[in-house]
């Protein structure tokens, strides 16, 4: 079974009490009104799809309910890295590097 | 079960018969409680435990109770307050007269979930029939408060002693969680 780290619960628990929310990092447009329908269709669909080491965000939903980010490899599903909402992104290539990817 | 903290809180319904009763393990159905799920942000949680009665408390999947009093931890910014049923007024109106105009959300739940309480040596094997969680003393000690999954079910475990687990779910799926832990028993009848 595998295990994911909840950095608000601060515990190992099983995946069946996690979904995962799709890509990390994707900021709303700060101004609305002066997003263009691009804009918008690069904010809700486009997504990179990485093959490899990608940041994720996932929610403990059965659990303390909050949503947090993952560094995970999309190939293995291993997880590298997790750091609470709000963190700023990681250097990707560094954990991979590390993970020896 | 009077050794128990927060025993004046969690005690099995009166009109209920036991849903089982094994020598090992024994199920009850504990009665009526106030529920609040509370959510705020730190600055005001010393005010709102005061208020309440009880600290809440800030280390993940901990609880702290006073006799008729118990604060769960649910998440970083979330909390279930448990209390009996005839406080609910008084703990609901003396919270929200310390927290005026401070930035919080304080909701009744009480009729949201159902608990029954687990007892037993086989207790913790009896409910790792269906949750992924080590209920070991060590990583699980008397206290802990976790939301997680019983089979298909989300439920609430809160350990209230070394053998006595309360185990919450909602309402409506309480047949199939009390239903399954049952079910599981058997296997402990057979041998």
């Amino acid at each position: 079974m595998l295990l994911i780290y909840c950095p608000y619960c601060q515990i190992e628990r099983a995946e069946i009490e996690f979904r995962c929310g799709g890509e990390a990092h994707i900021a709303r447009p700060s101004d609305p009104e002066k997003a263009t329908d691009d804009d918008w269709v690069e904010f809700l669909y486009m997504r990179s799809n990485t093959k490899g080491i990608a940041a994720e965000r996932w929610r403990h939903i059965h659990g303390c309910g909050r949503f947090f980010n993952a560094v995970r490899d999309t190939v293995s599903d291993e997880f590298l890295k997790v750091y609470k909402t709000g963190e700023a992104k990681p250097d990707l290539e560094a954990i991979a590097r590390e993970a020896g990817k | 079960m009077s050794d128990l903290p927060a025993s004046d809180l969690i005690t099995p319904d009166a009109g209920e018969a036991a849903i089982l009763g094994l020598a090992s393990v024994s199920i009850l159905k504990a009665a009526p409680l106030t529920r609040l799920s509370f959510r705020a942000r730190e600055a005001s949680l010393k005010k709102a435990g005061t208020a309440f009665g009880v600290a809440l408390p800030v280390k993940p999947l901990t609880s702290t109770t006073t006799a008729k009093r118990a604060a769960l931890w649910m998440g970083p910014d979330e909390w279930t307050l448990l209390a009996p049923e005839e406080d609910l007024q008084a703990v609901a109106v003396g919270i929200e007269g310390k927290l005026d105009g401070e930035p919080h959300a304080l909701v009744d739940v009480s009729d949201r979930s159902d608990a029954v309480i687990v007892t037993g040596e086989r207790a913790a094997w009896l409910l790792n029939t269906g949750i992924f969680v080590d209920f070991s003393l060590e990583s699980f000690p008397v206290g802990t408060v976790t939301r997680t999954l019983f089979h298909k079910s989300p439920v609430m475990i809160w350990r209230i002693g070394p053998e006595a687990f309360v185990v919450e779910a909602w309402g409506s799926f309480m047949d199939y969680v009390a239903g399954l832990l049952v079910q599981c028993a058997q296997e402990l009848e057979a041998v």
